[in-house]
C-alpha cells in the first residue's frame, strides 16, 4: 500500500502541538500596500462588519471636515485605522502564501512537451507548448526534462525530482502500472525515460491548484464561516438599531434639560455623529469581523506548512468534526516491516545459544527481517555485529522461493532459519526429528499475531524467532488523545483477524477491520456516516479512490495514483499517513480560534458601554457618571480611548489569528472551560484595563476633557 | 414577621411548590403531546374543524394553519367587540371603538393582553367570555404548540414533518389548560374571587358618593389569565382589584399559576428529546434568571431608593396594602419574566430601579421562564445561539442535541432575536421623536421616557403589562402597539417553526467526548451570560436615559 514512512520527529511535539509560523513584524510592513488596496468598498462589502466601520469612517470624515475639532479628527483617524488593521490582518495572512506561490510559479514555466502521435511508437513526436496539452495526450519525457503536465506513467520507469512541489530533495521512483504511476507537472525526470498519459485539463494542473490555494485567491467561505458571518451581521444590525434609535431619546433628554450646555458628545441635535459612530463601531463585533478571514486563510496555511494541500476549506472544517479515523495498519500504525522481537528456545537450549545461531544465519540476510534479527541479537544479547566477509570461510545459503529458508554453513556447522514447515522438513531430512514443543511455540507466536521463524542446526531444532509488526512509538498515546477528543480510531489491515487483533490491542486503536478489501472499507465508511459520524481516511491506491471520495476527509498520498489524488479532498505531499491526526487538530484549532475570538469580541462590549454611555450622557444626567467605573478622565478622552482600544486589539490579536488558539487534545468540557476562562472572562476584563491605560495617555491630548 | 422574612418565605414556598409540580405536569404534557390516541371530545373538535388529525404537517403547513387560525381569531374577537350592543349580556355597553377593538383583538390573540381599555366599563360579559376568555385559552395553546413543534425538530430524525398544528392546539386546550383552569377557578372562588353574571351595582360609598361595581364571571377568567400567561384583567385594576385577587394567598396562587406551565415545559422538552438532564439545564437557566429578577426587584423595592419611599418608610405608592411591598414586587417580577402582564401594583410608581426590573425582565426576551410555550422556544433559540458561539470553542462545528447549527439554523435564530429589540427600539424612537406622541406621557424626563419604553417593550414581547402613566388609547398608540404585538408574536413564531423544520430534517450526530456537553452548570452559566450580554445589553443606552438616569439622580 503506502510507502513506509518512518516516524518523523514531529515538528511540534509537547506543548501546543499544532504550532505555526509566528508573525514577522516585517510582514506587517510589506502587507501594508495590500491592506490599503482592500479599503475599496467594492471588495470590502463582503465583510459586513468592516464595511459598516468604513461607512462610519467616511461619514465621520465628512462631519470632521464640516465641523473640525481635534477630537473629531482623532476619532476619524482611528476609525480608518480600524478598517486598515482589519485589512492588514487579511493581507498578512494572504502574504504568507505568496512566497510559496512564487516558487511554484517558477516550476510552471512554459515548458515544451514532446507529444507522441502513438504511444506505441516513441520515435515520432512533435514539440508542443505544455499548456496546449489535452487530457489523453501522450508525451515522452527523458532525463533532464520537466514533466509537462499531470498524468500517469504508461511505459517505463524513472527517478523523478519532485522537490518543486514537496520540498523533499530525495528523488522518487515513478513507474508504469501499480500505485506509483502518477507524475506531476513541473517535476523533473532525473534518469531514464517515461511515457506519460496526460490526465489534467489545461490550466487545472496540480500546480495551478496549489498556487490558487496557497494564495487564497479563489478562497470560498466555508459553511461555518458563512454561518458565523450571519451571526455577526445580525449583531451588527442590532447594534445599528440600538445606536440609531437612541438618537430621539438623546434629543429628548437634552430637551428636558435645557440648562445643560452643548458638548462635543451631545448637543441639541442629540449625540453628535462622530460619537454615535464611535459607539456603533465599538459595539459591533469588529474584532472577530476583522480577523475572521485571516483565521480561515491561516488555517489553510498551517496545513500548507505541513505539506498538506486541502482542496476545499470545507474539508478543513470537516476535519475538526471527524469522529471516526480510518488508519491503514502498514506504514501508519506499524513501521511496515516485521522485526525480531524475541528468541524462544526449545527445552535444553539456552536463549544465548539460539540468539547466536539466529545471528549467524542472518548475517548475510539483507531483508529487513534479517537485519532486524542481527540488530535484536546485538541489543538483547550483546552479540557483536559482524561486517561483510566476517566470519571467514562461511558459506552462505541464500533464501529461495523453493527452500523457503536461508542460513550458513560454517566450520562444519549447518544453521538454517525459515518457515516452520520448511525447516522441520530439513531437520527430518538431516536425521533429526521435530517435536510437539516446536509446533506449540510456533502456534503460540502465530496466535499472538507474530510470524514465527524456526532456527535449526543440523538435526535439531534450537528454537523460534518471534517476528512481529512493530507499532510505531507514541501511537498508543496519540490514540488515547484521540479517544479523549471523542474520536474513534479504526485500523484497516489485510491481515487475518488474529494478527489484526494482536496489533490493534498493542497500538490501542478502538476497532479494526481485518482482511479488508476496498469494498469493505467503503462499506465501513458508509455505515459510520449513516450513524451521523464524519469519517477521515488516507489512501494512495486507485482502489482507495471510491473510499476516499466517500469519506468526509480523504487525504491522498502524493505518491499515490492520480485517481486517488482526484478522489480525496486533501493531498499530503509528504505522503505521511499519520498526518491525518495533525489535520484533525488543525481543523479543530481553526474552529476554536473563531469561537474564541467571537466570544472575546462580544465580551468586550461590556466595558465599552461603561466607557461611552456615561461619556455621552453624564452632562445631562450627572448621576450617570456612576457608570464611569473606570474613572476615565473626560467624555472625549473616554470615547477616544474606547475607539483606540477597539482598533489596537485587532492588531494585538493578528498573531493569535494567524497562529491559532493553542490546542491540546482533551474533552470538550475541559476545552470549553479553558477557552471560556481565557477568552470569555478575559474578554470582559481586558478592555476595562486597556481602555483605562489608553485613557491615562490620551487625556493629555488637547480638548479631551 | 418582617417584610423581608415574609417576602423570602413567600418566594421560597413558591419555589418549593413549583419544584414539586413541574415534574408530574411536565411528564403529563409530554404524554399529551406524544400519544397517538385522540379522545372523544377531540375527535368532535377535529370533525368540526374539518382536519385530519393523523396527518403530519411540514413546518410550512403547520405555520399556515397557525396563521390562518390566528387571523380568524382576530376577526372574531374584533367582530364581537364591534357588535356587542346587539348581542346578549352586553350590560348596555356601547360597541368598542374601532382602533381599540383592533388593538384588543390583536392583543388577546397574540397572548399579549395589553389593555387599552378599562374592562368593567367597556366589555360586556359575552365579549369577556366568548371573545377574550376563549383567546386566553387558545393563544396560550398556540404558544405551547410552537414550543412542542420546535422540540420535535430536535427529537426527530430525518423527518419532513413537525407534528399537526390542530392536534397540538386542541390537545393543549382540552387536556392541559381546561382541566387545570377548572380546578384553579374553584380554588380562587374559595379564596374569595367572585363568579357570577350580575351587572353593574350602584353603591353609595362611606363618603356619600356613588360607585358602580360590576360583577361577572371573574374567577374563571382570572385563572386562565394567569395560567395561560395572558394577563388581561376583567377589571382595569387587574390583579390589584379585590374581586380579581382577594388576599395574600390568592396572590400566591396566582403567581403559582403564572409560573406553572412555563416552568414545567422544560421537563416536557427533556422527555421528548430523550434526555431529561437537557430539560434540567434549560430549567436551571430559567431558574437562575428568574431568581435574579425576583430578588433584584425585591431588593430595589424594599430598599426604597427614592425620595418619597424614604420619607414615608416604604415604597408603598401604587401598591395594595393587603399585599405589601415584597409580594407586590414578586408579582411584578413573575408577570414580566413570563409574558403574562397581569399586575397587582403599578410599576410606574415603583422606585426607579425597581421599575426598571420588570422592563429588564421583558428585555431578556421573556425566557425566564417566559410565556406558555413562548418561554421555552425563546430559551431554546438562546441555547442555539450559545451553542453556536461556545460550540466553536471546543473545536467542532456547533451542534445542539445532535443537530448541526449551520448557516440556515443560525440565520433563523439570529433573525428571531433581532425582532423584539428592533420593534422596541424603533417604536420607542418614533414615539420619543414626535412631540405629539410625547404628549401621552404623564411624566417628563427619564420617567416619562421609561413609560414609553415600557409600553413598546411590553407590546413587542407580548407581555401586556403597562407601566401606567402613559395614555395609550390614542389611535397612534393603538396602531403602533398593535403592530408591535402582531410582529412581535408571529415573526418569531414563523422563524421558530422554520427552524423546527430545518432541524427535524437533519439526522442527528451521535454524542461523544468531543461534543459540547449542554447539560452541565458550565453550559447553564453560559446561556445566562449570553442572555444578559447579548440580549439585555442591547437596551442599555435606552435604559441609561430612562430608569438608570432617574435612579442615579
Amino acid at each position: 500500500m503506502s510507502t513506509p514512512v518512518l516516524d518523523k520527529p514531529s515538528a511540534a511535539k509537547g506543548s501546543g502541538r499544532v504550532g505555526g509560523g509566528l508573525l514577522d513584524p516585517r510582514q506587517l510592513a510589506t502587507s501594508l500596500p495590500d491592506a490599503v488596496k482592500k479599503l475599496n468598498p467594492v471588495t470590502l462589502y463582503r465583510n459586513p462588519v468592516m464595511f459598516i466601520v468604513e461607512v462610519g469612517a467616511v461619514f465621520t470624515t465628512v462631519l470632521a471636515v464640516l465641523d473640525p475639532s481635534f477630537f473629531a479628527w482623532a476619532i476619524v483617524a482611528w476609525l480608518w485605522l480600524t478598517v486598515l488593521f482589519a485589512n492588514l490582518a487579511e493581507a498578512v495572512a494572504e502574504g504568507r502564501g505568496k512566497a510559496q506561490a512564487a516558487t511554484l510559479r517558477k516550476a510552471r514555466t512554459d515548458t515544451r512537451a514532446r507529444k507522441l502521435q502513438d504511444p506505441a511508437d516513441p520515435g515520432r513526436w512533435e514539440a508542443v507548448r505544455a499548456p496546449e496539452l489535452r487530457q489523453g495526450d501522450y508525451v515522452i519525457v527523458e532525463a533532464g526534462e520537466v514533466v509537462p503536465g499531470d498524468g500517469d506513467v504508461v511505459d517505463g520507469i524513472a527517478s523523478v525530482d519532485e522537490s518543486a512541489i514537496t520540498g523533499e530533495s530525495a528523488p522518487v521512483i515513478r513507474e508504469s502500472g501499480g500505485d506509483r504511476s502518477a507524475v506531476t507537472g513541473g517535476t523533473k525526470v532525473l534518469s531514464d525515460r517515461i511515457i506519460v498519459k496526460i490526465t489534467q485539463k489545461p490550466g487545472e494542473s496540480f500546480i495551478d491548484r496549489m498556487i490558487a490555494l496557497v494564495e487564497g485567491s479563489n478562497r470560498q467561505k466555508t459553511p461555518n464561516e458563512i454561518a458565523l458571518n450571519i451571526l455577526l451581521a445580525a449583531l451588527t444590525v442590532i447594534f445599528l438599531v440600538a445606536t440609531v434609535s437612541m438618537q430621539p431619546l438623546a434629543i429628548y433628554s437634552k430637551l428636558v434639560n435645557p440648562g445643560v450646555p452643548d458638548s462635543l458628545a451631545l448637543d441639541g441635535n442629540g449625540v453628535t455623529g462622530v460619537v454615535l459612530v464611535s459607539l456603533l463601531v465599538c459595539l459591533i463585533p469588529t474584532t472577530i469581523g476583522a480577523l475572521l478571514s485571516a483565521i480561515g486563510i491561516a488555517g489553510m496555511d498551517r496545513l500548507v506548512q505541513r505539506n498538506v494541500l486541502a482542496m476545499s476549506g470545507r474539508a478543513v472544517e470537516a476535519a475538526g468534526d471527524v469522529s471516526t479515523l480510518l488508519l491503514d495498519k502498514t506504514g501508519t500504525i506499524t513501521l511496515g516491516n516485521r522485526q525480531a522481537a524475541g528468541f524462544v528456545p526449545v527445552e535444553g537450549v539456552s536463549e544465548a545459544e539460539l540468539a547466536e545461531a539466529a545471528q549467524l544465519s542472518s548475517l548475510a540476510d539483507e531483508t529487513p527481517e534479517g537485519r532486524s534479527i542481527v540488530v535484536f541479537a546485538k541489543q538483547r544479547h550483546g552479540l557483536r555485529e559482524r561486517g561483510p566477509g566476517e566470519p571467514a570461510h562461511a558459506e552462505w545459503v541464500p533464501f529461495t522461493a523453493q527452500t523457503r529458508m536461508s542460513g550458513v554453513n560454517l566450520d562444519g556447522r549447518e544453521i538454517r532459519k525459515g518457515a516452520a514447515t520448511s525447516v522441520m522438513t530439513w531437520v527430518r531430512e538431516s536425521g533429526g526429528h521435530g517435536t510437539d514443543e516446536v509446533r506449540r511455540l510456533v502456534d503460540e507466536i502465530s496466535a499472538a499475531g507474530g510470524t514465527p521463524l524456526v532456527v535449526a542446526e543440523k538435526g535439531r531444532v534450537l528454537g523460534v524467532i518471534h517476528l512481529k509488526d512493530v507499532v510505531k512509538q507514541g501511537m498508543r498515546e496519540r490514540f488515547d488523545e484521540m479517544r479523549r477528543m471523542g474520536i474513534r480510531t479504526v485500523m484497516i489491515t489485510g491481515d487475518n483477524p488474529l494478527t489484526a487483533k494482536a496489533i490493534a490491542d498493542e497500538a490501542g486503536v478502538d476497532d479494526f477491520l481485518a482482511e479488508a478489501t476496498p469494498e469493505d472499507k467503503l462499506a465501513l465508511i458508509k455505515k459510520e456516516q449513516e450513524g451521523g459520524r464524519l469519517v477521515a481516511m488516507t489512501g494512495d491506491g486507485t482502489n482507495d479512490a471510491p473510499a476516499l471520495a466517500q469519506s468526509d476527509v480523504g487525504v491522498a498520498m502524493n505518491t499515490g495514483t492520480s485517481a486517488a489524488k482526484e478522489a480525496g479532498n486533501m493531498v499530503d505531499l509528504d505522503s505521511d499517513p499519520t498526518k491525518l491526526i495533525e489535520i484533525v487538530e488543525i481543523g479543530k484549532q481553526l474552529l476554536i480560534t473563531r469561537g474564541a475570538l467571537t466570544t472575546f469580541s462580544i465580551a468586550n462590549d461590556l466595558a465599552k458601554y461603561f466607557a461611552i454611555i456615561p461619556a455621552m450622557f453624564a452632562a445631562v444626567y450627572p448621576g450617570l457618571d456612576a457608570l464611569n467605573v473606570m474613572r476615565l478622565a473626560g467624555p472625549q478622552s473616554a470615547i477616544l480611548s474606547a475607539v483606540i482600544f477597539n482598533a489596537l486589539v485587532i492588531v494585538a490579536l493578528i498573531p493569535l489569528a494567524l497562529r491559532g488558539v493553542r490546542y491540546r487534545p482533551s474533552s470538550a468540557a475541559k476545552l470549553l472551560s479553558r477557552n471560556l476562562y481565557v477568552y470569555g472572562l478575559g474578554g470582559i476584563i481586558a478592555p476595562f484595563i486597556g481602555i483605562k491605560l489608553i485613557d491615562l495617555l490620551v487625556q493629555f491630548l488637547p480638548g479631551m476633557s | 414577621m418582617s417584610e423581608i422574612a415574609a417576602g423570602t418565605l413567600f418566594v421560597l414556598s413558591l419555589i418549593v411548590a413549583l419544584a414539586l409540580v413541574h415534574r408530574p405536569l411536565g411528564d403529563y404534557m409530554y404524554r399529551v403531546y406524544t400519544t397517538p390516541r385522540h379522545n372523544r371530545a377531540e375527535r368532535v373538535a377535529y370533525r368540526l374543524l374539518g382536519v385530519r388529525a393523523d396527518a403530519e404537517q411540514s413546518w410550512g403547513v403547520y405555520a399556515r394553519g397557525l396563521l390562518a387560525f390566528s387571523l380568524v381569531s382576530v376577526l372574531v374577537v374584533y367582530g364581537i367587540q364591534r357588535l356587542q350592543d346587539k348581542l346578549p349580556l352586553s350590560l348596555g355597553m356601547e360597541p368598542v371603538t374601532d382602533h381599540i377593538a383592533w388593538n384588543t383583538a390583536i392583543s388577546f390573540v397574540t397572548n399579549t393582553n395589553w389593555q387599552a381599555y378599562s374592562g368593567e366599563s367597556t366589555m360586556g360579559h359575552l365579549t369577556q367570555m366568548t371573545a377574550l376568555a376563549v383567546q386566553n385559552f387558545v393563544s396560550a395553546a398556540v404558544g405551547m404548540a410552537v414550543a412542542i413543534a420546535l422540540v420535535r425538530g430536535f427529537s426527530r430524525r430525518r423527518s419532513a414533518t413537525i407534528g399537526n398544528f390542530w392536534v397540538d392546539l386542541v390537545r393543549g386546550t382540552l387536556r392541559i389548560l381546561l382541566p387545570i383552569a377548572f380546578a384553579g377557578a374553584l380554588v380562587l372562588v374559595a379564596g374569595g374571587l367572585i363568579q357570577n353574571f350580575s351587572g353593574v351595582h350602584e353603591v353609595t360609598t362611606l363618603t356619600g358618593g356613588t360607585q358602580s361595581i360590576t360583577g361577572g364571571p371573574v374567577a374563571s377568567q382570572e385563572v386562565i389569565k394567569e395560567l395561560g400567561t395572558n394577563g388581561g384583567g376583567f377589571y382595569n385594576a387587574n390583579s390589584a382589584h379585590p374581586f380579581e385577587n382577594a388576599s395574600t394567598w390568592t396572590n400566591w396562587f396566582e403567581i403559582f399559576l403564572i409560573l406553572l406551565i412555563p416552568f414545567a415545559l422544560p421537563r416536557t422538552f427533556g422527555k421528548m428529546v430523550g434526555q431529561v438532564r437537557q430539560g434540567h439545564a434549560i430549567l436551571a437557566v430559567m431558574g437562575v434568571l428568574a431568581l435574579g429578577g425576583v430578588v433584584l426587584t425585591n431588593v430595589f423595592e424594599l430598599s426604597g431608593n427614592a425620595t418619597v419611599p424614604q420619607a414615608v418608610g416604604a415604597a408603598m405608592e401604587g401598591k395594595e396594602v393587603r399585599f405589601g411591598v415584597s409580594t407586590s414586587a414578586t408579582f411584578a417580577a413573575a408577570t414580566t419574566l413570563t409574558s403574562t402582564g397581569a399586575v397587582n401594583s403599578f410599576h410606574d410608581s415603583y422606585t426607579p430601579f425597581g421599575g426598571m426590573m420588570p422592563l429588564v425582565n421583558m428585555m431578556l426576551g421573556e425566557v425566564a421562564p417566559g410565556g406558555a410555550g413562548a418561554g421555552l422556544y425563546g430559551m431554546l433559540i438562546l441555547a442555539v445561539i450559545t451553542v453556536f458561539v461556545a460550540g466553536l470553542m471546543v473545536g467542532r462545528t456547533p451542534e445542539y442535541l445532535g443537530k448541526k447549527i449551520g448557516a440556515r439554523e443560525i440565520k433563523l435564530a439570529s433573525m428571531y432575536f433581532l425582532v423584539t429589540p428592533i420593534l422596541v427600539l424603533v417604536g420607542t424612537a418614533f414615539a420619543m421623536g414626535s412631540a405629539e406622541q410625547r404628549a401621552s406621557m404623564l411624566n417628563t424626563g427619564p420617567h416619562g421616557l421609561s413609560e414609553v419604553l415600557y409600553a413598546f417593550t411590553s407590546a413587542s414581547s407580548n407581555n401586556g403589562s403597562a407601566f401606567a402613566g402613559l395614555t395609550v388609547n390614542t389611535p397612534w398608540y393603538d396602531v403602533a402597539l398593535g403592530l408591535c404585538m402582531v410582529l412581535g408574536r408571529f415573526l418569531p413564531i414563523i422563524l421558530v417553526l422554520a427552524l423546527a423544520g430545518s432541524l427535524a430534517a437533519q439526522s442527528p450526530v451521535p454524542e461523544g467526548a468531543g461534543t459540547l456537553p449542554t447539560h452541565r452548570p458550565q453550559f447553564v452559566g453560559l446561556v445566562v451570560g449570553v442572555t444578559v450580554i447579548l440580549v439585555a445589553l442591547t437596551f442599555l443606552p435606552a435604559l441609561a436615559l430612562g430608569p438608570i438616569a432617574e435612579g442615579l439622580s
